[in-house]
């Protein structure tokens, strides 16, 4: 009853100056607008940026590096446990660049319950022959299936088929800046040396474009048996394993867990590509900074009108007050007046700032590099709608309880004796 | 045998601007249910400051003022907006209304805020003011569409509609012509007859004041017959 009765006088002081309040809603729906176009496209180029890399690296990725060994026999020696020992010119051993009994490896790993998926792959580098001219590349070794499903790796494919690694033997795909230095089309055959200098001549399936130039010029995909067959190597040859988590914060934790564990180099996402992080902060730190600064500016305009209104009633107040209404119940009509035009500014900014996201996402964006991209990016996180519309709240909460406050104190006998 | 609604105890008020002027100086005088109470005086004696002081809404005084036995120091202000609510009707010689309401819901909404009826006896006894006073033609008009003699009749059903203990008046006839002026007065001498209620009201119309039953002379800022 008490609050129904502040509402609707609260609406009547909002009609009666009806114009003034539109401006002020107006002003909070255009900074939410902004706030919510800002965020949802600057997020959507970050998420992209984020993309080229981070969709196609693994989270954690377990390798053997060819490096001297840590421990000489020496070391092992009870004898001279307490005495210093220099060796110089150590060379690297007989180590492989094969994980040690991969297949158990991958198995363990898929059983843990924070990994999202294993994908195995071989790295071989070779010659490709062209004419007299020898071009150097990497073949990957992948299996079609699990890269495509942890690393979008169809997605990368442009022409050709993604599949036909497996399908059709000795098949390869070629990075796009190789096969135009090569000059091959699909269907054609390059042959390659490998380090071995054992030749041999693969199918063309297909076009990788990663969106990246200097990788595109040197990879090259093919199936792992296909490498394992290059390199003359057993079965179970296998060179990475490239782990992708359901949380990916814990890949520096769980790199240093499987390198423990397995005997082998790990290298996570955070360690390899730490500029990228900094770079989505930046971007989106603007973001939130813009997105406020416009929202402050809004609530600078509903304190004006605010007070403004409160001037021109003060009769009114003067009145409400003489009549047994206490200086609380000026206070939350005030106040509830603030919060309605932050309310339906608020909820029309949100409404209007989905619309603007929605027009920018049919812009074309089309790029070289990027070929699964065709218009301009945007996220559409719940979250930015959120904070948003709690900042519209809040932001108008601030703006209308100073003049409100002012109101509240105001003394009807100063009307009163004034008039 | 009568029974006593306000009761100002050696009620002193001085200004401080910028020297200190004492503008009431012990005024001390009691008002029984059913009275029509006039206050006159010349102009600056300070009867004004008297009726803001009695109607709650200046609390900064010495002295003791009671309404309906309740002594009104100590109290916080939400509950003296309380009182007012509910106790006190007021009328004004300037017709205070809230232009953006209609007269009936002007007449409403002290009623509302009351909370003791429902919206729909309340806005019932709101007509039944308006008809008693003769303007329940007017209810749905806006409040500033109305004359200056309308608004102040809207004022005084405004003021009856909690059943005040007390109704005070600060000039409520000071800015009507002689017409209107009697018609407003007959309502209130109507209220004191029929209704038994109370009535405070601050005048300069001599003729006025010597109509009611009883009248409270000041001068600077002392009682000098009551
Ligand atoms: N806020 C104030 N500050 C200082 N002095 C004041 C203030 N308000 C009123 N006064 C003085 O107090 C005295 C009494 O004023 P008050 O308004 O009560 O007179 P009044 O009897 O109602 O006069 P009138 O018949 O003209 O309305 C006057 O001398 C006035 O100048
Ligand atoms: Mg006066």
């Amino acid at each position: 009853m008490k609050y129904k009765l502040i509402f609707r006088i609260a609406k009547a002081l909002l009609l009666a100056r009806l114009k003034q309040t539109t401006v002020a809603a107006v002003g909070v729906t255009f900074s939410i607008m902004m706030f919510i176009t800002l965020l949802g496209f600057m997020t959507g180029l970050n998420d992209l940026l984020d993309g080229l890399i981070l969709n196609r690296t693994a989270h954690v990725r377990l390798f053997k590096e060819i490096k001297p060994s840590k421990t000489q026999p020496i070391d092992l020696s009870g004898e001279y446990k307490n005495s210093y020992n220099f060796i110089e010119s150590i060379k690297s051993g007989s180590t492989r660049k094969e994980i040690y009994n991969s297949g158990a490896i991958m198995q363990a790993i898929s059983k843990d319950d924070r990994v999202l998926g294993i994908a195995p792959k071989i790295n071989a580098p070779v010659f490709f022959n062209d004419g007299n001219v020898e071009i150097t590349g990497v073949i990957n070794g992948i299996d079609v299936d699990k890269e495509s499903k942890l690393f979008y790796f169809e997605d990368y494919v442009v022409k050709g088929v993604s599949a036909d690694l497996k399908n059709v033997s000795n098949s390869i795909i070629l990075g796009k800046g190789l096969a135009e230095k090569l000059l091959t089309k699909i269907g054609d055959v390059v042959v390659i040396t490998t380090s071995r200098g054992d030749r041999f001549s693969l199918k063309v399936v297909g076009f990788f474009q990663s969106g990246i130039l200097e990788l595109d010029k040197v990879q090259s995909f093919a199936s792992i048996a296909t490498t394992q067959k290059l390199l003359g190597k057993s079965n179970n040859y296998l060179t990475d394993l490239q782990i992708k988590l359901k949380d990916i914060s814990l890949a520096p934790e769980l790199a240093q867990e499987y390198a423990n564990i397995y005997e082998t180099d790990a290298e996570d996402i955070q360690t390899a590509n730490s500029q990228f992080e900094t770079g989505s902060n930046v971007r989106t730190i603007i973001s939130f900074a813009v997105g406020i600064t416009l929202l402050v500016v809004a609530g600078f305009g509903i304190y004006n009108i605010l007070n403004m209104m409160i001037f021109e009633k003060m009769d009114s107040i003067a009145i409400l007050k003489a009549t047994g209404f206490s200086g609380k119940d000026v206070k939350r009509i005030f106040l509830v007046i603030a919060i309605s035009i932050g309310v339906v500014g608020g909820a029309l900014g949100l409404v209007f700032g989905l619309l603007l996201s929605m027009g920018i996402d049919q812009i074309p964006f089309n790029t070289a590099s990027l070929p699964t991209i065709t218009t301009y990016p945007i996220n559409y996180n719940i979250t930015f709608y959120i904070i948003g519309g709690i900042f519209s709240l809040i932001t108008t909460y601030f703006a209308g309880y100073f003049p409100a406050k002012k109101a509240s104190k105001i003394d009807p006998i100063v009307i009163i004796r004034g008039k | 045998m009568s029974e006593l609604i306000l009761e100002a105890k050696n009620i002193n008020k001085d200004f401080h601007n910028p020297v200190t002027i004492n503008v009431l100086k012990n005024i001390t005088f009691t008002i029984n249910k059913g009275e029509f109470v006039s206050v006159t005086g010349k102009s600056g004696c300070g009867k004004s400051t008297l009726l803001y002081i009695l109607s709650t809404m200046d609390t900064d005084y010495e002295g003791d003022l009671l309404i309906d036995n309740q002594p009104m120091a100590n109290k916080k202000e939400g509950e003296l907006a309380k009182v007012r609510n509910e106790k006190i009707g007021f009328v004004f010689q300037f017709h205070y209304l809230l232009n953006e309401f209609t007269a009936l819901q002007n007449v409403m909404l002290p009623g509302l805020k009351l909370g003791k009826y429902s919206e729909q006896e309340v806005e019932y006894r709101a007509i039944e003011h308006l008809k008693k006073l003769d303007i329940e033609k007017l209810a749905n008009k806006r409040a500033n569409q109305l004359s200056g003699g309308e608004k102040q009749r809207v004022a005084i059903a405004r003021a009856l509609i909690n059943d005040p203990l007390i109704i005070m008046g600060d000039e409520p006839t000071g800015n009507l012509d002689k017409k209107n002026s009697d018609i407003v007065f007959d309502i209130f001498k109507q209220l004191t007859l029929e209704f038994n209620q109370t009535l405070l009201i601050v005048t300069h119309d001599n003729e006025f004041a010597k109509k009611t039953e009883r009248t409270i002379e000041m001068e600077d800022g002392k009682i000098i017959k009551q």
